[in-house]
């Protein structure tokens, strides 16, 4: 009878057991096709319907709409792709994976921090999808090369800092249909933002959350940094008034949120 | 020798359930402990604070002599844990999923390697090694999720219904995978519904209700105490059934129980075939028409009923933590 070998007990360190950790998450995704051609197909359409549909009747201050559209539109997939994360983590957590994971002797921290990052590197992809729609339907940068890099960096930093907000709730929610169900307050943080049209267009009460939320900032971050001049021109500030304010939001998302992601998995 | 387990009044409540309720308990080490109970007794509260995944709110409990609430590291170090559910990735092969687990346990690339082949060999799991999971079976699966707490070459292996849900075929192959380990010498904890399953894996049976104790032994020694297998007779006529019970009393001294609205005998026998023909025997001599006639084991609910002297309380409703 074959016997398994008894190698010295010990533990993986944190970058080991989260890289490990990631590494399913990307393969997870990698191998389950419609996760990535729903996601696709979703937010092409979404597009579309809002360059060609909605687009005629929204001004969009001094620029075309569709150099003020793809902004917001990129930004806010952050969001969407987000709900797919909280589902994700509540699936694992109802069907036992969790479980396997809390009981090894790896930092506890690794499990979320590897989920965190996995979902952000798959955000890669579906940035590339949505900026390749968005050129398609006549988007054009008018901004530097480096700003537009920049605003690439930016969004990285936003969807992480989401993706902990999404992994809090899938915590919480325990059962991936629950986790869709709270993931779906995305949609007034996204609508009523200045992602699809300017914020001076809402009432007076409205504009009071639009423009004091995270998003709105975010959007006008990535929209100085694309458009340029006339972008900073339309928004009334330079694109570092937009970036500092929305890497603040960041921070402060994060700090919320990975506290109260990590105390909610150490309780199990 | 430190015990493998050693639990003293534990207690652990969820709201207002209590699922632990002063349970003590040891395991010494070479042991495989079987915990068995009916739903909602405890068990898997117990697995689960075992496996630090819960911390109890009274009482003590050391695995390996580490205690759960100090030293979670190192209980973590010595456990291997396959649950109720399969907790493998679907989206990974088998050699993936158990090359992950071994890394997580800190073995180096090469060695996490070898013991994932060596644990796929071991599972009879090397042919479909390099499929994803989710084109397994449902037994195929519980295979790989029990490979998984083996990867790291745990001293101690905590099976929460390792077989619950399985078809007999996949139940008993699951069986014969659980004795392998035993016998290469990984103690083992496991939970059970099923009086057949704690009596073919387990050294020793602890039988737990309302998170206590009830009963502890060897199965031998439990069986003698109150595993005796069941004849059942349902005769044709109505008339007959006194006549019935009379002659199966004559076998084993035991006195039969008579269910006139369905025209049945129900005696309890000894172990073994022996007594089913005995008994057809003694209904032929009775002159007893029988309609048909059935030798099986006793349920959980008559092994309660012998040692504790109590009949089992209904099972409490699903989805509660404690079950």
């Amino acid at each position: 009878m074959a016997t398994v070998p008894a190698p010295v007990p010990r533990s993986a360190g944190l970058p080991v057991s989260t890289l490990g950790i990631a590494r399913r998450g990307l393969r997870k995704f990698a191998r389950t096709p419609q996760l990535v051609v729903v996601g696709t197909i979703q937010s092409a359409l979404f597009l579309l319907i809002f360059r060609y549909v909605f687009g005629g009747a929204i001004a969009a201050g001094g620029l075309d709409y569709v150099d003020f559209l793809v902004p917001g539109f990129i930004t806010t997939g952050l969001l969407f792709a987000g709900m797919g994360a909280a589902a994700g983590v509540a699936e694992d957590l109802e069907q036992g994976f969790v479980d396997r994971l809390r009981s090894l002797p790896i930092p506890r921290s690794a499990v979320l921090a590897g989920r965190a990052l996995a979902d952000t590197a798959l955000l890669v992809w579906s940035l590339a999808v949505t900026s390749a729609v968005g050129f398609a339907v006549g988007f054009r940068l008018h901004g530097s090369l480096a700003d537009a890099l920049a605003a690439f960096g930016l969004l990285l930093v936003f969807g992480f800092a989401f993706e902990w907000m999404f992994i809090t709730l899938g915590l919480v929610a325990g059962t991936p249909q629950a986790a869709q169900g709270l993931a779906l307050m995305v949609f007034p943080l996204t609508f009523v933002s200045s992602a699809y049209v300017p914020v001076a267009s809402m009432p007076g009460w409205l504009q009071a959350f639009a423009e004091h939320q995270p998003l709105t900032v975010m959007v006008d971050a990535i929209r100085a940094l694309t458009q340029g001049p006339a972008a900073e021109a339309m928004l009334g500030h330079g694109a570092g008034f937009y970036v500092v304010r929305s890497l603040a939001w960041s921070a402060a998302i994060l700090a919320v949120f990975v506290p109260l992601a990590t105390a909610r998995y150490r309780r199990g | 020798m430190t015990p493998t387990i050693e639990a003293v009044g534990l207690r652990k409540r969820f709201g207002k359930t209590v699922a632990l309720d002063g349970l003590d308990l040891v395991a010494e080490p070479g042991q495989v402990l079987a915990v068995l109970g009916p739903n909602g007794a405890g068990k898997t509260t117990f697995v689960r604070t075992v496996a630090t995944l819960l911390r109890p709110d009274a009482g003590e409990l050391r695995v390996a002599g580490h205690d759960v609430r100090r030293q979670p590291g190192a209980v973590r170090r010595v456990i291997g844990l396959a649950g109720q559910y399969a907790a493998v990735e679907p989206a990974m092969t088998g050699r993936e999923n158990l090359y992950l687990v071994a890394r997580l346990f800190g073995q180096d690339a090469r060695a996490a390697r070898a013991s994932s082949a060596r644990v796929l060999e071991l599972l009879g799991l090397t042919g479909a090694a390099d499929r994803l999971a989710r084109t397994y079976s449902g037994g195929m699966r519980r295979k790989l999720d029990l490979g998984a707490s083996l990867v790291g070459a745990p001293r101690l292996l905590l099976l929460d219904e390792p077989t619950t849900g399985l078809d007999p075929r996949s139940r008993i192959e699951l069986w014969d995978a659980i004795s392998g380990l035993v016998a290469a010498g990984t103690d083992v904890l496991l939970t059970t519904q099923y009086l057949d399953e704690a009596d073919h894996l387990a050294s020793h049976i602890v039988i737990v209700d309302h998170g206590r104790v009830v009963a502890a032994g060897s199965p031998a020694e439990l069986k003698a105490r109150a595993g005796r297998n069941v004849i059942e007779v349902h005769t044709r006529d109505r008339a007959d059934l006194h006549r019935a019970a009379a002659g199966l009393a004559a076998l084993d001294h035991q006195r039969p129980q008579v269910e006139e609205a369905t025209h049945l005998v129900r005696v309890a026998v000894a172990a073994g075939s022996a007594p089913l023909r005995d008994a057809l025997g003694a209904l032929d001599a009775a002159g007893v028409a029988v309609e048909d006639i059935s030798l099986r084991p006793p349920t959980l609910d008559e092994v309660f009923l012998a040692l504790t002297g109590q009949a089992l309380e209904q099972p409490e409703p699903a989805g509660d933590p404690a079950a």
